[in-house]
């Protein structure tokens, strides 16, 4: 694997937008609601482009960027050319335990350079700011995007405005410290600091990688679908379970399976896609199970704090999208969270952060519930790792008295495991 | 009396100005008599149904106003609404 990539020096443009709702054209812009409707904005993409095969995107650097194609920008990319291709993972007694035909895991947990998916949205982002001559980054984050954006802004020498809640695990404040952004601490939810960022970007013009740069950095969230069709061999899964905060990853990963479908590089039916969130903050799964177009706003209480967006913005698009796609969605207790991610480990040897605990709770409990079938090949996103949210699980570890450096004193906790654990 | 903070993408509607001075004494009144003297920018605040429109989020204060009893919510001279994109975050 090629482990240096040369910046070329072709301008980069970014692709007109296009509003969701009201289906008028806008020009290419720092810009994420419609002027005339506030709706949000999506890129847009010329169907008659020229596309690579499975052949040409086989042989490509080993980044997000092999599919460059299906991202909005004309021109090679200049920024974040590492971020993407993480491994997907087969885990058979995860899927045992699931009571699944087969599982796997994409293992975001380990994306470079933050350790979660956030890289690959950061990644189109920051592109797309250096199309706008935009030096001046930022973001609301619940931690992981924090992580990802103030890594890669210490990269690309970007001035770097990061809005988090006072109160995000250490481990997070840290991983974003240090890379000494201009770090704002707000006394409030995510969503205080989601409001407040808002505002910040339409009176500073900044980049605000989830407010005005947000068409082009949601787009990046496809790329985990195209690695999932890609590394299973340019197919389908039957069913993917997705963590959902604001619920732009369910929503990318239908359009990201769509799209390789419709390039006809995979073939069959779409995979039913299955939403995760914890009960103290569980908007989109109520949208699923009501099956309105109401969205009711809470807040947040879960150890989930990466999924703690009591008002999502993506909410209604992807209680849609799932309903749509023939799948479901779970909502999960902390306590099973934590069981969640007790069994990702056990099974996996994958530490993932809570976000995974749910997903993985989730799971089950959509086995149990006969909503995933015994003949199912699931794809779990595992979205963020461990390490960042040690506390969730520290407290339920068990951890050994220390012993004296002595083999008689090894020697009796083995007899002691032997008797209390016989064959 | 109470003030309405507009974006910018709505200041258009609104002559320009980012903020309005509003006479009432809940949220919704405020809003409306922002919307009765910018009728155009009338439709971005409230749908058809008089419900608040989709694609806006209203806080008075710091507080989401979908807490704290929508339009109904009273507010105080002092007070501040600011009227916010929906779409953004996650």
């Amino acid at each position: 694997m090629t482990s240096v990539m040369t910046r070329p020096s072709h301008a980069l443009v970014a692709h007109p937008l296009r509003c969701a709702s009201c289906g008028r054209s806008h020009e290419a812009a720092p810009a994420h609601v419609c002027p005339d409707c506030l709706g949000p904005l999506e890129p847009v993409y010329d169907p008659a482009r020229a596309l690579p095969d499975r052949t040409e995107l086989a042989a490509r650097p080993r980044s997000l960027w092999r599919y460059r194609e299906w991202l909005p920008f004309t021109g090679r990319p200049v920024r974040c050319l590492h971020a993407g291709w993480t491994p997907l993972i087969d885990a058979p007694r995860l899927a045992s335990a699931l009571g699944v035909s087969r599982c796997l895991v994409k293992h975001d947990a380990g994306s470079f350079p933050s350790l979660s998916f956030k890289d690959r949205v950061v990644a189109t982002a920051l592109n797309a700011a250096q199309a706008f001559g935009l030096t001046v980054v930022g973001c609301a984050s619940t931690g992981n995007l924090a992580n990802a954006l103030a890594a890669a802004a210490a990269r690309e020498g970007l001035e770097a405005w990061i809005f988090i809640p006072h109160d995000l695990e250490p481990a997070k404040v840290a991983a974003t410290a240090v890379f000494r952004p201009r770090l704002i601490r707000v006394r409030g939810t995510y969503d205080d600091a989601n409001r407040l960022c808002a505002q910040v970007a339409d009176r500073f013009g900044w980049g605000i990688v989830n407010v005005n740069l947000r068409a082009y950095y949601g787009e990046g969230s496809k790329t985990a679908a195209f690695e999932i069709a890609e590394q299973l061999g340019w197919r389908l899964p039957d069913a993917v379970v997705a963590p959902m905060a604001g619920g732009s990853l369910v929503t990318k990963l239908a359009r990201g399976f769509g799209e390789f479908l419709d390039a006809r590089l995979v073939h069959g039916v779409p995979p039913r896609l299955y939403g995760a969130q914890a009960e103290g903050c569980a908007p989109i799964v109520g949208l699923v199970e009501r099956g309105d177009d109401t969205l009711i706003p809470v807040k947040p209480a879960t150890i989930a704090k990466s999924l703690a967006i009591g008002t999502p913005a993506d909410g209604l698009s992807a209680a849609r999208l799932i309903r749509s796609s023939g799948g479901w969605a779970a909502a999960v207790n902390d306590v099973e969270i934590v069981e969640g991610i007790r069994l990702l480990a056990e099974t996996t040897g994958i530490f993932g952060e809570t976000a995974a605990g749910v997903t993985v709770a989730a799971a089950r409990a959509l086995a149990r519930s006969g909503r995933l079938s015994p003949d199912d090949e699931v794809v779990l996103c595992i979205t963020g790792n461990g390490l960042k949210t040690t506390d969730a699980v520290s407290d339920c570890l068990a951890l050994p008295e220390p012993i004296n450096p002595r083999l008689s004193e090894v020697a009796a906790i083995v007899a002691h495991q032997a008797q209390s654990t016989p064959l | 009396m109470p003030t309405v903070n507009l974006p910018s993408v709505l200041t258009p509607l609104a002559n320009g100005l980012h903020t309005l001075d509003a006479v009432g004494s809940t949220v919704g009144e405020a809003i409306d008599d922002v919307a009765r003297r910018f009728p155009s920018l009338s439709p971005r605040l409230r749908d058809e149904h008089g419900a608040p429109y989709p694609f806006v989020t209203i806080y008075l204060n710091d507080e989401d106003i979908r807490f704290i009893g929508g339009f109904g919510a009273p507010v105080q001279p002092s007070d501040e609404l600011s009227v916010v994109p929906a779409v953004a975050g996650g």
